[in-house]
């Protein structure tokens, strides 16, 4: 008879533990899991970047519901674990379920602490620990008012940065003199401080909290000297316990945590624990890389198959906030037995520090630049005698054995037993023996069969270096990735050879260049449809049913299914005429919501698709075209009131707006682009953050591009400075054909820049006058064909069917 | 099990779909490039978006909303995503495209 297993706690560690234990002993255990947190197992590493924004919470999900399933596992979601009755060998939950076990595994995780100060109950006053406290900060966020996290710790610094990034004024307390006094020393700690604070984030050190005030709701942060810093959310980030409550009930040996021995084994044997609860050898942990290894040792010892035991090593910490590296291991205190070697470079914000006991590597901190933690991290693993190279110690392994300009070299002497991924603890040879055996080519296939690079993602470099070596010319991530798994061509070749091999329908690419699907796929037929446009204005017929919804129905899909409507206004100029129609049509659909948009033009949401026409008819009437809102091609061109009213203006910036408008409008681009013209250098249009941008000056016009203010945020780069209105709008037609040219899909024109070079397309646009001309006159080829207002093509009949349902039936009279 | 006509063949674009209204909601009904009609509910398993405007490539459609990929002829959700929406029976005679609808009708009541 299988054997019955209960699992308390569904987090990071036990989801670990049973991938391991159903690959060793499949069938041995009937599996029932009981979770507090009504949800399936996710990566909780990735909660920050969840909250920055750079990821959405169904792309960390670990185990799918369907995972349960298939293994036949029962998921208690939003059962929470009261009481163990280890006579009985029950549990019970605090929805009333009792369930037997033969084999019970406690991982309870850990809880935050909270700080015992007054207010610290009050709404608006959270803690880090799981997806609903991320989903509570996000709806914080959205006041962009001034949020106050308690502690400048990992996630306290994660948490500020990711509040930041949605636009919080946010101030980080910190008890201690320096940030992550834990991991860094002060001199790693006070860079961190400044490149914390190079993000707008205030950094407040020996702060100590006093109190929270608030009336009903949190209203600011009290601090001993007795000064008050007001804020609308407090995010308490002081350190964590382990979730011990339940153990100690049942009577268990629990010191800080779960106390087990060194095959996770709790004072009762036929109870196990893994994860943060857990206690081994005096230690408790508080990164993956050690749970994952407890979860390995835990799944052999369930299994019965090899005798596994938990050896402790110090795992490094990073921190996951874009742009600041850091890496941290083992023991920097000072000491009279220790010695320490120390690289500074202030201009390049850099420092390193190793520390040496008799000759031996005990910890590293590296700020700035941490390629070489992990070789360090190896040698102090294997207790390396570094007096033979100490010399050269510090400067990283590249110097080693004479100075080497391979960035492969480095990857190439690193030892087969050294760790890659340390969330995962993958090492080298893992990777390279993968590769190998199963013929792997990508990074994905890589990421599924080890785990590697597959957690906080920080070595994805590393991984992807080890991936060009072992497979020389079959892995160069920046030529090979395919366009998507229908074919194992890239972006680039692909438009080459559509050019090379005239294809010119997409049946045709696919068959000529040898597809691996019947008719692709959602991500490479837009790509394809867009390349034969670009490509073929002439001769191309657009297929529409290779179209994203927007650029079928020219609108915007919304969440509950109907559509938005964004008419153009040129340069965000209007008239009473058009906001009387405008007015006329919301009522007469009775449109739910008229909202101005960022890009100044006026958005009405909520239209039923089959109302779509007469709304696009009736908006005809008074000029209006389609506004493009929902389309890879020209969005808006904002503008300022330039020197038609501003005392400020030097040329007519809403004039050349307005132009380049007239005459851009209804192309299509491989990504959206965006547009402003402002008037003067005080740039009320914003035009230094879009994708091309126009700052008027006395002499002329000072041509901008590959701005972003989106997902990413960039400064414009200046292209070139010139004379006239004729001249301004011949560049940035040149540019933006060039990019039609060249550009993959979905690729914005700041990545494509960043590709091809500022250098090289000043080169052709600036510099060569003729280049420049012809990727003119191939533009205002192309604009025959595209500058078809699309919403009057609908309203006199083309492609109807998509805005009714198929033939009615009186499925009424059917149901009788 | 009754059959309804709902129109021929041509009706949908080859490689796209049309939606249906029931009392019981909509269904989605598509034509896919080798010119096989299926009809599920129109109803993404995700977050309810309208599959009927998705992108339909060999005998799947990806979900306008967060592109999801479900499968024509079984419903269900392919690759990591997990979900599944319910399949109508279809079929077709000379051209036309008859719809099997008293299932549906009898499950929701
Ligand atoms: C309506 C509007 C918000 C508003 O109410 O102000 C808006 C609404 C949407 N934006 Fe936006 N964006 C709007 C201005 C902006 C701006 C500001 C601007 O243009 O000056 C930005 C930052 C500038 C930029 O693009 O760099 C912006 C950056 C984005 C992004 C991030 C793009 C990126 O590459 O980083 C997306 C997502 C995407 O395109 O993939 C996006 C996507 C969207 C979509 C289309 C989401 C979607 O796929 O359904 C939203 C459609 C809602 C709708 O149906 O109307 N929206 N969006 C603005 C329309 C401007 C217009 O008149 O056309
Ligand atoms: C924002 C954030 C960022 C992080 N970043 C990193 C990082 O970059 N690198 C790194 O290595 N680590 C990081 N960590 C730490 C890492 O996430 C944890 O070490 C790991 O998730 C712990 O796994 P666990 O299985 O022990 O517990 P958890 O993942 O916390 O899971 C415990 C689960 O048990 C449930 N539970 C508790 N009590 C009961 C009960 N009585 N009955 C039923 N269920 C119960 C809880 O609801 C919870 O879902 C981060 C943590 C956070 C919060
Ligand atoms: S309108 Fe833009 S910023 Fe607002 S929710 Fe939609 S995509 Fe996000
Ligand atoms: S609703 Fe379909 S993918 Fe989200």
């Amino acid at each position: 008879m299988t054997e019955k297993l209960v699992i308390v706690g569904n987090g990071m560690a036990p989801g670990r533990m049973l991938e391991h234990l159903l690959e060793a002993a499949p069938n041995r255990f009937q599996i029932t899991i009981f979770n507090a947190e009504p949800r399936v197992n996710y990566d909780r590493i990735m909660l920050s970047p969840v909250l920055s924004g750079e990821k959405q919470y169904e792309e960390i999900v670990i185990h799918g519901d369907g995972w349960y399933i298939k293994h036949g596992i029962t998921l208690y979601k939003g059962h929470k674990v009261v009481a163990i009755d280890r006579d009985a060998k029950t549990i019970t939950s605090n929805q009333g379920v009792t369930e037997t076990y033969d084999k019970l595994v406690i991982a309870t995780g850990s809880v935050p602490f909270v700080i015992p100060v007054p207010g610290k109950d009050l709404p608006g006053v959270l803690s880090y620990r799981d997806l609903d406290d991320v989903s509570a900060m996000l709806v914080a966020a959205q006041s962009r008012e001034t949020a106050v996290v308690i502690g400048g710790g990992l996630l306290g610094l994660e948490a500020a940065a990711g509040l930041a990034e949605r636009g919080m004024d946010v101030t980080v307390l910190h008890v201690m003199p320096t940030l992550m006094e834990r991991q860094l020393d002060p001199a790693a700690g006070y860079l961190l401080q400044q490149a914390v604070e190079e993000r707008g984030i205030k950094v407040r050190t020996k702060a100590n909290t006093k109190a929270i005030l608030g009336n009903g709701k949190v209203e600011g942060v009290e601090l001993e000297t007795g000064e008050i810093i007001p804020a609308t959310l407090v995010v308490m980030a002081v350190g964590i316990r382990p979730n011990v409550v339940l153990a100690t009930e049942a009577g268990l040996e629990v010191k800080r945590g779960i106390v087990t021995d060194n095959r996770m084994v709790t004072s009762d044997p036929d109870i196990l624990s893994v994860g943060e609860c857990t206690e081994i050898d005096g230690r408790v942990y508080g990164l993956v890389a050690p749970l994952y290894e407890m979860a390995k040792v835990a799944a052999a010892q369930l299994a019965g198959t090899e005798a596994k035991r938990f050896v402790h090593a110090d795992t490094p910490t990073k921190l996951k906030v874009t742009g600041i590296d850091l890496y941290s291991i083992g023991d920097f205190a000072d000491g009279e037995d220790r010695e320490e070697i120390i690289l500074r470079d202030a201009s390049a914000g850099i420092y390193k520090r190793v520390i040496l006991q008799d000759n031996k590597i005990i910890g590293t901190v590296l700020f700035g630049e941490t390629a070489d933690g992990p070789w360090f991290n190896e040698l102090k693993k294997k207790a390396v005698d570094i007096s033979g190279i100490r010399d050269t110690l510090i400067f990283g392994q590249a110097f080693q054995g004479g100075v080497s300009t391979d960035p492969l070299a480095a990857i190439a002497a690193l030892a087969d037993d050294a760790e890659v991924c340390g969330c995962n603890g993958v090492c080298k040879s893992t990777i390279t023996s993968v590769i190998a055996e199963k013929g792997l080519t990508s990074l994905e296939d890589v990421r599924a069969h080890t785990k590697a690079s597959a957690s906080c993602g920080t070595c994805t470099g590393l991984v992807e270096k080890i991936m060009t070596l072992t497979l020389g010319d079959g892995y160069n991530p920046a030529v090979v990735q395919p366009m998507c798994g229908c074919t194992d061509l890239g972006h680039d070749d692909v438009r080459r050879l559509i050019k090379a091999k005239s294809l010119k329908t997409i049946p045709q690419v696919m068959q000529e260049l040898e597809w691996k699907t019947s008719c692709g796929c959602a991500k490479c037929r837009p790509a394809l449809n867009y390349y034969l446009v670009a490509d073929w204005p002439a001769e191309y017929a657009d297929d529409y049913q290779s179209r994203f919804i927007n650029e079928r129905v020219h609108a915007n899909i919304q969440k509950d299914g109907t559509y938005s409507v964004v008419p153009r206004m040129w340069g965000g100029v209007t008239s009473a005429g058009e906001l009387r129609a405008i007015a006329d049509v919301v009522d007469k659909f009775a449109i739910p919501a008229v909202k101005v948009t960022g890009g100044q033009r006026i958005d009405m949401l909520g239209v039923r698709k089959e109302d779509l026409p007469a709304v696009w008819a009736d908006l005809g009437k008074a000029g209006f075209v389609s506004g493009h809102a929902y389309a890879k091609g020209l969005r808006t061109v904002k503008t300022c009131v330039g020197t038609d009213w501003c005392r400020f203006g030097t040329q007519d910036s809403t004039g050349l707006g307005v132009r380049i408008e007239k005459f851009m409008w209804g192309s299509w681009t491989p990504a959206k682009v965006k547009m402003a013209v402002s008037g003067c250098p005080r740039n009320c249009a914003e035009a230094t953050c879009k994708d091309v941008g126009v700052i008027c000056v006395d002499s002329g016009y000072e041509i901008h591009f590959a701005g972003a203010a989106g997902l990413d945020i960039k400064g414009t780069e200046v292209l070139g400075q010139v004379r006239t209105e004729e001249e301004a709008l011949e560049v940035i037609v040149a540019l933006t054909q060039m990019y039609r040219e060249q550009g993959r899909y979905l690729e914005r024109i700041y990545k494509w820049a960043r590709r091809i070079g500022r250098d090289e397309i000043q080169r052709q646009i600036i510099d060569d006058p003729q280049k420049r001309k012809a990727y003119f006159d191939r533009f205002v080829f192309s604009q025959k064909f595209a500058q078809v207002d699309p919403w009057s093509q609908r309203v006199s009949g083309k492609d109807k069917h998509e805005f009714s349902p198929i033939a009615p039936i009186s499925f009424n009279e059917a149901a009788e | 099990m009754n059959w309804f006509d709902i129109g021929e063949i041509n009706d949908i674009p080859l490689r796209g779909a049309r939606c249906l209204k029931t009392r019981q909601g909509k269904i989605a009904v598509f034509r896919t490039h080798e010119d096989r009609i299926y009809a599920i509910e129109d109803h993404c398993p995700h977050k309810g978006g309208p599959l009927s405007q998705g992108i339909v490539h060999g005998a799947a459609v990806t979900c306008p909303l967060h592109n999801w990929v479900i499968s024509l002829e079984t419903g269900k959700a392919l690759g990591p995503d997990d979900g599944a929406v319910r399949t109508i029976p279809v079929r077709v005679e000379e051209g036309r495209i008859l719809v099997g609808l008293g299932e549906l009708l009898a499950a929701a009541e």
